[in-house]
């Protein structure tokens, strides 16, 4: 086990390192830069552009800006925002809450609803609710998020009045009805997308399980129907459900770039857009980071507790 | 003196009202009844002001967007304020120096500005000339990442003489320093000194001031609170909370709106698209506010197919503008001769009006021996009438103008290609250095709300010969260089309003760019909502949030 967790510590480092090289240059090469939004500023002089460019540091050649960030991360330094001037990490504690709050919701009502939708669908093959499911996933899947927000908040906001257009919670009220309340409506569309993945995926590992030996032999041996699909085939179809799940974690965190757009949620996905808007570099660089590493913990999260569920596997 | 004074923001708030409703810009009945006729004895209510960016700089005196100007006008003061009709009042000082009450100098350099006496920080501190001695050199501070510089460089010695009155020296004589001070917010000097970098300093996320509002939180990405400042000096505030909330989408920031979630529609406003269904709204007052910047056919004067006025003339007779604002910008922005915003006080209203007439243009171009050549297209000593024409690409009603431009002038003889470049190119060197042909263009001549333009128009400015600024027309003028060199030495607005009407003459008749509309917000607001004045002098809505109150 230990092997393993310092082979993948040091692939994971690797990792970091070319993807903050990558996003670092990227950054840097899209045209403008922080300071080209001043540049239409009457009252702003060149001069006064100058200035800030030397202040900010971004004067120096790209290979020491980068080293200098990377050095400063090595200690913990994760830079403070060009935009309001709060380190880093403090911006990204600010809206993390959010995006947990409503990526949590709707991971787990994606998991629930997608599971039981896949299964179905898998021993209920061809008929009238697997087809139904079948094109709703379709649907869902390619119809763009924020066409389901904006047609939501139309339909249940302003037609029926049943939930709020958006906003996190009301200002001034903030209890706990009222969060839910402000909840429903982005969390529902921004699951359709999760369920739909999730059943597609849930229904293949089903069939896939349905079709074992084992299944087989549970049938000649008598069990009842109900007993092997509890007992022997969900438990096999939920294995590669956990990689997938290891993969989402990562978006439970980083949030919902569209969705929390339309909705007027203040989370990781937006602070991510207003960030790469004013070319914050420090804050798209520190986000950057901080998804790379959920995506290494995700995954190290999902080998291990494959490792642990499936007897079969074996790490190392 | 200070007693007195007390009075002025009712005083002014009314006059600005009549004058504006005279200007038909909002008139006082729109808000339900005459406005300011029964202000709440004590702040009540909360108006909750809709915003499409983030406002995230709360130190005044750091670098910052448009956005953020709402925050900075509640929370802090500046020594003067400019009104809706561009008349700088006093605010933190007593008068407005003038060479004639003796506050400047009669060469212009020696300035004195005597301050209140009765003002406190939210902190409860009192106010004195030491925090504006500290706050001026704060923004000279070369390790401190300050907004405009431009006048502030120009101060020398600034004394406190006593905790009422401050005196400096400027090393020229500039009139645009007094509209640039009221745009400089004073921040405390007892919080920001203790600062080893003001940069981070916690007073950035928890701002101090004197205003109207005092900061109460933020909640980052979402919204911020500010509460009615009890012992504001001014008259106000009459609403006990202002709250400025973040909505990105624009669609959903109107929905909200429509919905009643936002109380008034801030920038950037309602989108045009939605003009004639918010007007049509029940209880909202939905008006067309004018902003400072103005779109025009942008020409490079160095190009051989522009150095001839006749050709600069012909092309502007043939824009139809009326269809272009009717048909394409939803009958939003107001047509206008001038670069100068119509809301200032050195607006020109007597310049020609343009008149649509292809006819016209294509005798201007006969008769100036633009000659149809091949394929149609005019000619004269080896010149093709034919050029290129820019602005940013995704923007889709620009591109559609473009298309309708180019048919006009091919019916010229005119050619017009298209080549539209992302913004970060378009305004880069491409811009900055004249070498575009043409370009279509939307921006804004004054710094804070003086009618200064040497930036813009003088010949010194023009960076592609070496100049600094931005004459990116090359435009090149000797009577508006000295009338301009002239208009930044004057102080007296009456003289400097003689000054800049000629040079508004001189620019009209020369066209260095061909002026088309002066942009508009949709400024929408709930009824009920009492003492909102539009002002295009400043660059926000909330400009004067201690006049707002609900009718009871």
């Amino acid at each position: 086990m230990s092997a393993f967790l310092l082979n993948r510590f040091s692939q994971s480092i690797v990792l970091l390192v070319i993807v903050s090289i990558i996003g670092f240059t990227v950054l840097n090469f899209m045209p403008g830069g922080p300071l080209a939004q001043f540049g239409l500023d009457p009252g702003m002089t060149q001069k006064d552009i100058a200035r800030l460019a030397e202040q900010l540091g971004l004067n120096r050649p790209l290979w020491l800006q980068y080293l200098d960030w990377a050095w400063r991360l090595i200690q913990g330094d994760w830079g403070h925002s060009f935009r309001d001037g709060s380190s880093v990490l403090a911006v990204i504690g600010r809206h993390l809450l959010a995006t947990l709050l409503l990526m949590g919701t709707s991971t787990a009502l994606a998991i629930a609803v997608g599971t039981w939708i896949g299964i179905r669908g898998a021993t209920h093959r061809y008929s009238l609710f697997d087809y139904c499911a079948t094109i709703c996933a379709m649907v869902a899947l390619s119809v763009p998020t924020f066409w389901f927000g904006l047609i939501g908040i139309y339909i249940f906001t302003l037609k029926l009045g049943w939930v709020p257009a958006g906003n996190m919670y009301t200002i001034g009220d903030g209890s706990v009805m009222d969060y839910l309340h402000h909840l429903i409506l982005p969390s529902l569309v921004l699951s359709l997308v999760h369920v739909a993945i999730w059943s597609r995926y849930m229904r293949t590992a089903t069939l896939d399980a349905l079709s074992q030996d084992f299944v087989k032999t549970a049938r000649a041996k008598g069990v009842s129907e109900r007993r092997i699909l509890l007992k022997h085939v969900v438990g096999n179809a939920l294995l590669p459900m956990i990689t997938l799940a290891g993969m989402q974690l990562p978006s439970i965190l980083t949030g919902a770039l569209v969705t929390e757009t339309v909705f007027t949620w203040p989370g990781m996905g937006r602070l991510f857009l207003d960030s790469l808007g004013y070319s914050d570099y420090p804050v798209v660089m520190g986000l950057l980071i901080f998804s790379a590493i959920l995506v290494v913990l995700g995954n190290l999260i999902a080998d291990i507790v494959i490792a642990i569920v499936d007897p079969r596997i074996r790490l190392g | 003196m200070s007693k007195i004074l007390t009075s002025y923001s009712r005083r002014d708030a009314l006059r600005m009202v009549a004058v504006g409703g005279a200007a038909g810009l909002i008139a006082p009945n729109l808000l339900g009844k005459p406005a300011f006729a029964r202000t709440p004895s004590k702040p009540s209510g909360r108006v909750i002001v809709g915003l499409g960016q983030e406002p995230t700089v709360f130190n005044p005196l750091m670098v910052h967007i448009e956005v953020d100007d709402g925050v900075h006008f509640s929370v802090f003061d500046a020594l003067f304020r400019i009104d809706p009709q561009g008349v700088i009042q006093p605010n933190l000082a007593v008068e407005v120096p003038n060479q004639k009450n003796g506050g400047i100098s009669e060469d212009g350099l020696k300035w004195r500005i005597r301050l209140r006496d009765d003002v406190r920080w939210h902190d409860g501190k009192p106010f004195s000339a030491e925090d504006v001695k500290f706050t001026l050199e704060l923004i000279m501070n070369p390790n401190f990442r300050s907004w405009r510089t431009a006048g502030h460089a120009l101060v020398r010695d600034i004394t406190v003489v006593s905790p009422t009155e401050i005196s400096w020296r400027m090393e020229e004589a500039f009139a645009p320093y007094l509209s640039f001070l009221t745009e400089t917010f004073i921040v405390p000097k007892h919080i920001l000194e203790k600062e080893a970098n003001p940069n981070n300093a916690a007073f950035n996320q928890a701002p101090v001031g004197t205003g109207p509002f005092k900061w109460d939180k933020r909640v980052a990405g979402d919204h911020l609170e500010l509460v009615a400042n009890l012992e504001y000096f001014g008259e106000g505030p009459h609403i006990e909370r202002l709250v400025f909330k973040y909505i990105p989408d624009l669609t959903v920031l109107y929905t909200q709106f429509k919905s009643g979630d936002v109380d008034l529609v801030g920038q950037p406003y309602i989108t045009p698209d939605h003009y004639a269904e918010a007007k049509a709204l029940p209880n909202r007052v939905v008006t067309l506010l004018p902003r400072t910047s103005f779109e025009s056919f942008y020409l490079n004067l160095e190009r051989p197919q522009f150095k001839e006025l006749a050709v600069r003339e012909a092309l502007y007779a043939a824009i139809d503008k009326e269809a272009i604002i009717q048909g394409l910008y939803y009958g939003v922005p107001t047509p206008t001769e001038t670069f100068m915003p119509r809301q200032s006080l050195y607006f020109n209203p007597n310049l020609p009006l343009h008149q649509f007439d292809v006819n016209r243009a294509r005798k201007i171009l006969d008769q100036a021996g633009w000659a149809p050549g091949a394929g149609g297209i005019r000619a004269k000593n080896g010149v093709r009438l034919s050029f290129t024409n820019s602005t940013t690409s995704g923007d889709p009603l620009r591109e559609q103008v473009q298309q309708f431009l180019q048919q006009t002038f091919a019916q010229l003889g005119v050619e017009m290609k298209i080549s539209n470049l992302p913004a970060a190119v378009m305004w880069g060197e491409f811009w900055q250095q004249s070498k575009f042909d043409s370009v279509i263009v939307g921006s804004t001549y004054l710094i804070g709300a003086d009618p200064d333009v040497t930036n813009r128009l003088h010949s010194r400015s023009i960076a592609a010969q070496g100049g600094r600024g931005s004459n990116n027309a090359q435009y090149a003028n000797p009577e508006v260089d000295a009338l301009l060199d002239k208009g930044a030495r004057t102080f007296d607005p009456e003289a400097r309003r003689a000054i800049y009407h000629r040079v508004q003459e001189l620019v009209r008749r020369d066209l260095p760019f061909l002026p088309l509309y002066q942009s508009n917000a949709v400024e929408g607001l709930k009824k009920g909502i009492n003492g909102f004045v539009p002002n295009g002098n400043t660059r926000t809505e909330s400009w004067n949030a201690l006049a707002w109150y609900w009718a009871s």
